[in-house]
């Protein structure tokens, strides 16, 4: 029988801590391709994901530094090169005066990447994304907490991960349509 | 998990052979030192200002952070505890060490010289509070403040360890917030007193704060480097787990971008308002050579710990965060140096060998002393109602 393909497959548990057993297990199974979806944040989740590594720091670091050469070559363009004016004896280039601005648009530029850096790598907006086809999956916003192993990992296997995800004791294992 | 936090046989062993190194080269330092003030007692009295106020900065760090922790609570501060409370019980040492600086008032500072104030209007005003006896007073009231709190400190949180008793923890908790509020007072006064009156007619209304910065960063360091030595170790072996390093390395993080804050404010605000009376500070600071010291402090104090602190890794690694701590005690040391030595030579750089030599001695004089309270006590508050959260930090 040929059936359609699948998007994934998705585990319903009760609380999260069997959640976070079950992504442990999944991820020592060897599968890579996990997602969890809770109701609050589940800090252990981090750790079981491994998702503690990712660019957005480098981003924002290299969102920082252009925020700060920008300020800083703003500020030395205005007072020397374009309006060169003698303010009570200072140099034009005048250091110490110049570091609070290029701090200040330091921090915006990194603020800014932080937050649109975010949403890219999560890839928000999202307007569909295939979990909700399962109805139950509506519950994850309020008591259920849900794991999916997606068909695009190389160990997925329709029936086999079905068959591992049911030994891990959730309430209901469901296909998730593309 | 156990429950035994008690110093081990090997640890004993281990911090004892520590300490008896310490003493040894500190003592042979500060025998140099005595040597040195035969030799150019002046030049004696300000190495020794230098090295005094670096290990004090460990001290009287160590008492706010203690404070802050009982305000704020958290994990990190339990596992350093029993550190910060070893060494504030080392404030009787500090009082001692201070007497060759208070014998020596008359060399160090030239408010104390009555021929140079009566030839000076400015001087003759301020002299109603820089005088000598009030000087000494005031010191005497620093050391019983910091006394007092210290021990309070120590006595609620053996209490509490006797008797896990509640009415301790809140004892410490109501403590913490007056007594950081006489820290301030006090540390402020200090500064102006011992290194801001080096040039009495200078003032700068931060200079309390940058100096609290200082000692922060300063202690927050020194607890690193003894934590992770700990860590090595039986019983805290079991205790100490990369998140709570770091949280500390968090924290000194945080401190060093404070204390650079601080320091920036001050420049940032005399170098714009560029008064006669406030600027000459600054400008024996950015010539003669002096200018390099600086700028090594804007480099290695800030720049590079910014750098490598901005790490995850580096934070959780005992290695690498260690030589950042032991790093930074040195640029203390370099700061305090930029902040006194340039006083004295206002024409040229001036670097003599008693500079390095007072902060070895104080500083291994000290850490034995140090080491012998660490060992007194078990390294856990055993009955503090946190302990659970602080032995399971993920």
């Amino acid at each position: 029988m040929i059936s359609k393909p699948i998007y994934g497959l998705i585990a319903e548990f009760d609380n999260p801590s069997s959640l976070v057993a079950a992504a442990r297990s999944a991820r020592a199974a060897g599968y890579r391709k996990l997602d969890a979806y809770t109701p609050f944040p589940v800090e252990e989740l981090n750790d079981a994901l491994d998702l503690h590594k990712n660019k957005l720091p480098l981003l924002v670091l290299i969102g920082g530094l252009l925020g700060c050469l920008g300020g800083y070559g703003l500020e030395y363009w205005t007072t020397v090169i374009a309006y060169p004016l003698n303010v009570g004896g200072r140099p034009l280039h005048s250091i110490p005066s110049f570091i609070p601005v290029a701090f200040e648009t330091t921090i915006l530029a990194a603020a800014v990447t932080a937050v649109l850096g975010m949403l890219a790598l999560n890839g928000l907006p999202m307007p569909y994304h295939p979990v909700f086809n399962v109805e139950r999956f509506a519950l994850a916003s309020r008591s259920r907490f849900f794991l999916c192993i997606e068909a695009a990992d190389p160990k997925f296997d329709r029936e086999g991960t079905a068959k591992f995800l049911e030994l891990l004791g959730p309430r209901e294992v469901s296909e998730v349509a593309e | 998990m156990s429950r035994d936090f008690d110093v081990s046989p090997e640890l004993a062993r281990d911090i004892g052979r520590l300490s008896s190194r310490a003493r040894i080269v500190g003592g042979a330092a500060l025998m140099l030192c005595v040597f040195g003030a035969f030799v150019s007692p002046d030049q004696f009295l300000r190495s020794y200002l230098v090295g005094y106020m670096l290990v004090l900065g460990v001290v009287l760090g160590s008492l706010a952070i203690l404070m802050l922790h009982q305000l704020t609570g958290g994990a990190w501060g339990l596992v350093i505890r029993r550190i910060l409370e070893a060494a504030v019980r080392t404030v009787p040492l500090m009082a001692l060490l201070f007497l060759p600086l208070a014998l020596g008032v008359g060399r160090l500072y030239k408010w104390a010289d009555p021929a140079l104030v009566s030839g000076d209007p400015l001087l003759r005003i301020k002299s109603a509070y820089l005088n000598v006896p009030f000087f000494m007073g005031r010191a005497v009231l620093y050391f019983a403040a910091w006394y007092l709190l210290a021990s309070l400190m120590n006595k609620y949180s053996a209490e509490q360890d006797a008797a896990g008793a509640n009415p301790a923890a809140e004892k410490l908790q109501k403590l913490a917030g007056p007594g950081l509020l006489v820290y301030g007072g006090t540390v402020t006064f200090a500064a102006i007193d011992w290194i801001m009156s080096l040039d009495p007619h200078w003032f700068s209304t931060i200079f309390g704060i940058l100096v609290m910065g200082g000692q922060a960063v300063s202690a927050l360091a020194f607890v690193i480097v003894i934590t992770v030595f700990l860590a090595r170790r039986k019983p805290m072996c079991d205790v100490i787990t990369p998140a709570h390093l770091h949280d500390l390395g968090k924290l000194m993080f945080a401190f060093v971008m404070l204390w650079a804050y601080f320091s920036f404010s001050q420049l940032l605000i005399i170098w714009s308002a560029n008064l006669p009376e406030e600027i000459p500070w600054y400008l024996r600071r950015f010539n003669h050579g002096w200018q390099w010291v600086g700028l090594a402090i804007i480099v290695f104090h800030f720049a590079l710990p910014f750098v490598l602190l901005l790490s995850r890794d580096i934070k959780r690694d005992n290695r690498r965060l260690t030589s950042i701590a032991l790093w930074l005690l040195v640029m203390r040391c370099v700061d305090l140096f930029f902040l006194v030595a340039p006083e004295f030579s206002k024409d040229s750089f001036a670097f003599h060998w008693l500079d390095p030599m007072a902060p070895i001695g104080l500083g291994g004089v000290w850490l034995s002393s140090f080491l012998l309270q660490l060992k007194k006590r078990a390294l856990m508050p055993v009955h503090d109602p946190h302990l659970e959260e602080a032995l399971t930090r993920p």
